[in-house]
């Protein structure tokens, strides 16, 4: 008997999918508050999932040579430059000789940059414009802004005084509704006993379907073997009681990983301290359960846009219209019939 | 910090979490700026005037935890009328010699001390870089002082200090940091409100802050501030180190260094050091207050170590056996010796000098104009490699097929593939086991020495020459196990803590150790690592389980102590400064010292106790000295003797700078180690002409992605597609100045080499305000060379030779170069383009700087063309 | 606005390259590189963001196979309804290629199914469920009913050639009956295999796809049978075609409506205007236009017939690879993610779209 919430709504995954007395739902909060770019998740989840290459160049991004999610990378860390204020913090360059920023010009440069990261689609090139206001923000002020002085000639307000680097963690969101394993015509994608979202590589034929459907652009294809590839949140450490890899390297316990219901309650508590804090800007994405996916079984405290991010504002599962879908397609199905048989019956002369 | 230290900086953001406030001062905004409440762009060498600054701070504004000040500091302490100031110098103290640019110490000294206090003139003391012995323990001075506790003396140390630091103005921070006044008042303000009675800070810098031509008088000021605020000895106090690699603090404590042996006892030299009598007294100082008293006792138990049975109180226990030292002997004397054909074999271990050492193109020559190499390390280095792929191979100074050197390459194990210790900053061993095997030929470096010692005693056996007794008398029986004979590391840990020699019992204590040869110890400062005949190292009792000072977990030196001259975590009267700071204190009923940490002192020694006039070594400590390895017990604000480049630490400009001094005529240290040699020549700087074609400060640090020379990251797929390529930071102003692209190329030039590096421009550099003057300053990571998963050109190879004069450390934070777009040019081209500089920056000859610029004019705006 | 990142540094070198970014803009997002305010034709007001600019979907890794797919799915499903439709009215000729059409438009599209696959030789791993959730399942249970129907049917059209006598004359005799109960097998069938394909691309967050769930299933139903319709008119006796002609008119009506539908859906609907994807969408309708109308006048010219059949055949494949281009499209842009994901949740929590991007 499927759940009234089985393709859309709050639910618990896990009971849904058929789990009798399962284990509490486990999840990731990641606070980029507290990231401070290291990079150990990457790292970890490589050398723990044997995670292969993901290419060599310098991508001008800021420090993030990765790019973006892709099947050989299972984390990402997000670098941002952007000459914003930073919560209360002191303005980094106040009384300094400089000029306007830079960062939204470079910024458009990262956007033309690509790696083969041994993965299709990987990681394809991007709009500079949009990657401009991702360092500057949308105001307009900022924009068209005339040629800079010479440094330190610079009137007040062409100086950049205010300075912000966003570092963020980015992994599979494990939705409570997911796409991914909806549609999979094989069964390869499965939800574990823990709620999180699972390819089993000797299934996989690598259709390709679940790429399409993730809202987040996470999950993709290798192209040596064919098939789709995601963080597991390490689900053979989860097994064995473990804490996956990456919440376990780092170093600053931006990764956090615990029984989501838990995480929830100290996503809340974190960002009102933060809002105490003077960060205004503090905010979580992917917490609410009646969110388009469900919620997510890895949501996190930004600082920012979701999008600045990479991330979408506000995903809906595909499959929420999916009834709709099959309705229409039975309705044109009707019509075909009915062309037809207007066709060959209808009219006779 | 979260750049080059990311696992020690969850500490950091936990202590925000706490809601504590991160100042962040570093020449580019890093990780670590971004999670700090207040970030201060600095002009890279420039430290000391910041601290100094703090430092004018605390006193001008009487700011010093003053009791404390007062009965554990030699603030007190006189000093002879003699004694003159940088004040009245331009910038040099009393004392100095122009012929050997050292100072005379003489007329440092305390007041009604006799004239010397060493054995040694301050010019062999460089050579042999003697300051590191004062690690462990104060340079020598005699116990009994002149005091005025009123501190109002004109010559007593308080007011010297306040009067030597007087300049150091919040205007003047500005002027030569180019740090805005308001950011640095912010600073001062926050690091002395967190001091006192209830509150503590702690100083952590990371070793780069070492790398400098005036290294050790960066940490002396960091230390004269600690002491001023009462930061030492007290709980969340002291200054830290964070070491660049695993054990770096273990490398020095049982060094890998030219000039100590275990436990800080100084490598004897054959000049001053004939006997075994002279050798000791050298350290001990007869008249000297403190634990050093004892140095026969544990110069004796390390050679008995050694040499074992044949160590006897006739031959005086094989002190002849020890090599002696007739000079300087440092890593950079080394290669220009193996240049000049004077060295002809070479170990490197875990070390990779064709790109983590300055000058780098010294380096691949040195090592290509030995006979052999022998290089262990986990993946084929540039130093082993050079003699076919170094750059030099390009300009046809190094040519494959008639380069001499034989390189033996032997791969290494791991850490996780060997048994042993580390030990960090805070004098913590911690024991490893090996996890795994180490893989193919691979092995520990214990192995490598007991078995190649083993092959040449073997080969030796027969030998009645007397220069290979000290081999064959060797004390060289370690139980092995395993397929490939792995020598047991517990067994040398037993001989490092020491034992007694009939029973074989082991010490539990350097206090068991005796003068007479009853006693063996390998490293008097680690004697109870191994008490009990236990593992002390290997306790892993986890920190809920124990109080918060943990002692079950692993061993501190000395005598698990975790917080040095923690004495002074209690007031003269032995009580605790205050409840909220509670450590070590005086236990009246009981009448010994006790606390949560064990006392840095004699148990029973009452607070009251006050030493006889002529006493010396232990007896003389008075029961209020905390700083027992002190020669007067007391934490020093001035240094009257044993600081080679002076008793207070003074701002001199980097060798290489744009910037005449702003505070002194004397610009850069003036005793700081030169090495003239045709290959080590330096960029000019003021008061010299021509330092405006090399008008850029470049700075090089750490990727959190890397590891130093790359050995250990480069190599790892995981870690160098994080950072794969060489590139350099520059200011968008710079970028505009010099027309460079972000992503595009550039090359950097100095008068040793130029390299190229891809251009991220990026807000996170800013020009300063330095002087008057805009100053542009570059970023690069050291992390590349031209082997491994990931190349590029090596940062180092832009470094000339120039050193700090107590430790010999290189001066490789800080360089003046130009910034130029595009790819260096390749081949000839290459050397004309650096040719073609040093003509344009004076003439062809190597250039060096003059040590003393005490006649030419003040600096200022009006010195810079 | 400019597409002009701000704060342009100064220097001329800057300058340069600002132009190249914006020169490769241009280049990137119109095929005729209208220079550097490229994006000012695209978004008028939408000064949307992503991080460095780049997609936030993974556009789908479908070669155009399954554009082909769409296509020779529709055709096969088209020809089995006209088969059907000849049976039952007694069209011989036309029944044939009803049939035949059907097969080879089953067979293509299952080779093309398979020879996308990331692993082909996994493409039986398709059999180990049948998921409602998820259309390609539920597609390939239909092809696997459809299938055999229509090759079944399809050779009982070879059964008079056939001996008269022995084992092979009684299958010769019982062929046309089960061709017939084949036939209308596939027949019942194939209204599904033409539509649930409009599903198939719906049901994925491409935005334009997605989006066009409501229309999609009638484009693709119209354009199938405008395509097997096109095919009959090629290959059918004329004088069998009448109802081809009259099929032509109501199939390229649904297809016609359906299409503007989804044209019209505002700025995801801009990739079925603009660009490569919406080229070849113009292209499909007029072609299809050209194609109906001549179909109409080609009672008594056999040459027309063909042609206006041919023009319909090449309208249903230009309609095809137009809305699998627009898909591509829509997911490569991070706009068209963005923007209407900003509007919708901006709507929802009432902020005024002035706060955006704080």
């Amino acid at each position: 008997m499927p759940h009234a919430n089985a393709l859309y709504g709050p639910l618990d995954p896990a009971p849904d999918a058929g789990y009798e007395n399962a284990p509490p739902r486990m999840g990731f909060f990641t606070d980029t508050s507290v990231c401070i770019g290291c990079k150990a998740c990457e790292v970890a989840c490589k050398e723990w999932n044997g995670v292969p290459e993901s290419g060599l160049d310098l991508l001008g991004m800021s420090y993030d040579n990765t790019g973006a999610l892709t099947a050989n990378s299972w984390r990402h860390v997000a670098f941002v430059e952007q000459p914003r204020r930073a919560g209360l913090a002191t303005p980094a360059f106040e009384q300094n000789p400089d000029g306007p920023a830079i960062s939204p010009a470079t910024a458009a440069l990262g956007a033309l940059t690509s790696v083969d990261t041994g993965t299709n689609p990987g990681l394809p090139t991007g709009s500079p414009g949009a990657a401009a206001r991702m360092s500057a923000g949308p105001q307009p002020e900022f924009l068209g802004m005339p040629g800079a002085q010479p440094p330190g000639r610079g009137t007040g307000v062409e100086e950049r005084t205010d300075f912000r680097w966003l570092m963020m963690s980015d992994v599979c969101k494990h939705c409570t509704h997911a796409a991914c394993l909806d549609v999979c015509p094989t069964g390869s994608l499965f939800r574990t006993e823990f709620g999180s979202v699972v390819v089993q590589e000797d299934i996989c034929n690598g259709c390709g379907y679940c790429i399409s459907a993730c809202p987040y652009g996470v999950i993709d294809q290798r192209k040596d073997d064919g098939r789709a590839w995601k963080c597991t949140l390490c689900y053979d450490r989860l097994g064995a009681g473990m804490t996956p890899a990456c919440a376990q390297a780092c170093p600053t316990e931006s990764i956090q990983y615990g029984p989501l219901e838990e995480l929830r309650e100290r996503a809340a508590t974190r960002v009102a301290t933060l809002r105490g804090r003077g960060v205004p800007e503090a905010r979580l994405y992917g917490d609410d359960p009646n969110d388009g996916v469900g919620g997510d079984g890895a949501f996190f405290l930004l600082l920012d846009e979701p999008e600045v991010y990479g991330l979408p504002p506000d995903p809906v599962v595909t499959t929420r219209d999916l009834p709709a879908m099959w309705k229409r397609a039975g309705l044109a199905a009707l019509a075909m019939t009915a062309a037809t048989v207007f066709a060959f019956v209808g009219g006779r002369r | 910090m979260a750049e080059a230290h990311p696992v020690g900086f969850q500490w950091v953001m936990e202590a925000k979490r706490r809601g504590a406030k991160v100042f962040h001062v570093d020449p580019r905004f890093t990780r670590t700026s971004a999670l700090a409440d207040s970030y201060l762009p600095i002009r890279a060498g420039t430290d000391i005037a910041l601290l100094g600054g703090v430092i004018r701070y605390i006193l001008n504004n009487e700011l010093d935890f003053r009791e404390y000040v007062v009965a554990y500091t030699n603030a007190a302490t006189i000093v002879t009328d003699e004694f003159v100031d940088t004040e009245d110098m331009h910038g040099l103290f009393s004392g100095f010699n122009d012929d050997n640019a050292t100072y005379d110490q003489a007329s440092w000294r305390y007041e009604g001390h006799s004239q010397t206090q060493t054995t040694r003139d301050s010019e062999t003391q460089r050579e042999t870089a003697a300051g590191l012995e004062n690690e462990s323990h104060g340079a020598p001075v005699g116990g009994q002082t002149e005091r005025d506790e009123t501190l109002q003396d004109p010559r007593c140390v308080y007011q010297i200090l306040k009067r030597h630091f007087s300049r150091y103005t919040p205007e003047m921070v500005e002027r030569v940091c180019g740090i805005p006044q308001e950011k640095f008042l912010g600073l001062a303000q926050a690091w002395t409100e967190n001091s006192g009675r209830d509150r503590t800070g702690m100083l952590v810098y990371s070793v780069g802050w070492t790398q400098h031509s005036v290294g050790v008088q960066y940490i002396r000021t960091g230390a004269i501030i600690q002491l001023l605020l009462g930061n030492m000895g007290r709980p969340g106090g002291g200054v830290m180190a964070l070491r660049g690699h695993a054990s770096i603090q273990g490398s020095t404590d049982i060094p890998t260094l030219f000039n100590l042996l275990p436990g800080y006892l100084p490598m004897p030299h054959h000049a001053n050091h004939p006997t075994l009598d002279k050798w000791v007294d050298s350290i001990a100082h007869p008249g000297q207050k403190g634990f050093w008293g004892n140095a026969r006792t544990y110069g004796v138990n390390l050679l008995k170590a050694y040499w074992g049975d044949a160590a006897t109180a006739d031959n005086d226990y094989c002190y002849g056996y020890l090599p002696r030292m007739t000079g300087d002997h440092g890593t950079y004397q080394q290669v220009l010796d193996m240049i000049d054909g004077k060295i002809k074999g070479y170990f490197l271990l875990g070390q990779n000098p064709a790109v983590g050492s300055a000058h780098g193109r010294a380096q691949r020559l040195g090592m290509a104009n030995l006979d052999w190499l022998v290089v262990r390390d986990l993946f084929e280095i540039e130093s082993a490699t050079f003699w076919k792929n170094a750059p030099e191979i390009e300009t046809g100074e190094i040519m494959t097929g008639e380069c001499r050197t034989e390189v033996f390459f032997l791969p290494a194990a791991s850490h996780v593939e060997k048994e042993g210790t580390f030990t960090q900053t805070q004098r913590l061993l911690q024991w490893r086991e090996k996890a795994v095997e180490p893989p193919g030929d691979a092995r520990s470096e214990l192995w490598f020495f007991y078995h190649l010692g083993r092959i040449v005693r073997e080969r030796l056996a027969s030998s009645t020459r007397p220069r290979d007794r000290a081999l064959l008398d060797l004390n060289w029986n370690y139980p092995t196990h395993g397929p490939y004979a792995e020598p047991s590391a517990e067994a040398v840990l037993y001989e490092i803590n020491g034992y007694d020699v009939a029973t074989g019992r082991p010490l539990s204590s350097f206090t068991e150790m005796k003068d007479d040869g009853s006693t063996a110890g390998g490293c008097w400062i680690y004697t109870g690592v191994y008490a009990d005949g236990v593992n002390q190292a290997a306790r892993r009792k986890p920190g809920a389980e124990q109080s918060l000072v943990a002692p079950e977990w692993g061993w501190a030196w000395p005598a698990n102590r975790r917080i040095l001259y923690n004495r002074a975590s209690a007031d003269p009267d032995g009580n605790p400064w205050s409840e909220r700071k509670r450590y070590v204190w005086w236990d009246a009923e009981k009448s010994e010292w006790t606390g949560y940490d064990v006392p840095d002192f004699e148990k029973t020694k009452p607070p009251s106790y006050r030493p006889a006039k002529d006493a010396s070594g232990v007896a003389g400590i008075a029961g209020d000295d905390p700083f027992i390895l002190q020669g007067d017990g007391k934490g020093w604000l001035y240094a009257p003797t044993g600081v080679l480049d002076g008793p207070m630490p003074t701002h001199y400009e980097p060798v290489e700078s744009p910037v005449r001094n702003p505070l002194y005529r004397q610009q850069a240290n003036p005793t700081r180690k030169v090495y003239t040699h045709p290959i080590n020549t330096l960029n000019p700087s003021p008061p010299e002409p021509h330092s405006q074609v090399f008008p850029y400060v470049f700075t090089v640090s750490r990727l959190t992605e890397h590891h130093t020379a790359g050995g250990m990251s480069r190599t790892v797929r995981t870690l160098a597609e994080l950072q794969p390529e060489m590139f350099v930071e520059v200011s968008p102003e710079l970028a505009v100045e010099r027309g460079l692209t972000h992503l595009g190329w550039a090359h950097l030039v100095t008068a040793r080499a130029a390299i190229e590096a891809k251009v991220l421009v990026t807000d996170r550099l800013t020009p300063l305000r330095v002087d008057g003057r805009i100053i542009h300053q570059v970023w690069l990571p050291y992390h590349f060379g031209f082997e491994g998963l990931v190349t590029g050109d090596s940062a180092n190879d832009l470094f000339g030779i120039s050193l700090d004069p107590n430790v010999l450390i290189q001066e490789s934070k800080v360089g003046t170069c130009d910034v130029r777009p595009g790819r260096r040019p390749r081949g000839l081209q290459l050397q004309e383009l650096v040719v073609d500089y040093r003509r344009r920056s004076g003439d062809l000859n190597p250039h060096y700087p003059p040590q003393v610029t005490t006649d030419s004019a003040d600096g200022g705006p009006d010195q810079e063309v | 606005m400019t597409d002009r990142p701000p704060n342009e540094p100064a220097g001329a070198r800057f300058r340069e390259f600002q132009d190249r970014v914006d020169q490769a803009v241009g280049q990137r997002q119109h095929g005729r590189g209208r220079g550097h305010d490229g994006e000012q034709l695209t978004v008028p007001v939408a000064d949307f963001t992503s991080y460095y600019g780049r997609p936030v979907l993974k556009p789908p890794v479908w070669k155009h196979d399954i554009a082909g797919y769409l296509f020779t799915g529709g055709l096969a499903a088209g020809g089995a309804l006209i088969g059907a439709g000849a049976q039952l009215t007694g069209r011989p000729g036309l029944r044939q290629v009803g049939r035949w059409t059907a097969l080879g438009g089953v067979t293509a599209s299952a080779y093309l199914l398979v020879h996308d696959l990331g692993r082909p030789a996994r493409f039986h791993h398709m059999l180990r469920v049948a998921k409602l959730t998820s259309p390609m399942s539920v597609g390939t249970w239909i092809l696997t009913a459809f299938g055999p129907a229509a090759g079944v049917a399809a050779i009982a059209e070879l059964a008079p050639r056939l001996p008269e006598h022995g084992l092979l004359g009684f299958v010769r005799r019982l062929a046309p009956t089960v061709g017939d109960v084949a036939g209308l097998a596939s027949a019942v069938t194939a209204p599904a295999l033409a539509t649930y394909t409009g599903v198939l691309l719906s049901d994925t967050a491409v935005p334009a796809w997605h989006e066009a769930y409501p229309f999609m299933p009638f484009v693709f139903g119209g354009s199938a049978l405008a395509a097997a319709a096109g095919v009959g008119l090629i290959a059918a006796p004329t004088a069998q075609t009448a109802p081809l002609r009259r099929l032509a008119v109501v199939a390229s009506t649904i297809k016609y409506l359906g299409g503007r539908r989804m044209e019209r859906m505002g700025l995801v609907g801009e990739p079925y205007r603009q660009g490569r994807s919406g080229r070849l969408v113009r292209a499909g309708d007029v072609l299809l236009g050209v194609g109906t109308v001549a179909a109409l006048f080609s009672r008594r010219s056999r040459v027309l017939s063909a042609l206006s059949g041919a023009a319909l055949v090449a309208s249903s494949v230009a309609t095809r690879f137009g809305v699998f281009e627009a898909g591509m499209a829509s997911a490569r842009d991070p706009k068209y993610t963005v923007v209407p994901q900003r509007e919708r949740r901006d709507r929802r929590e009432g902020r005024s779209p002035a706060e955006k991007g704080t």
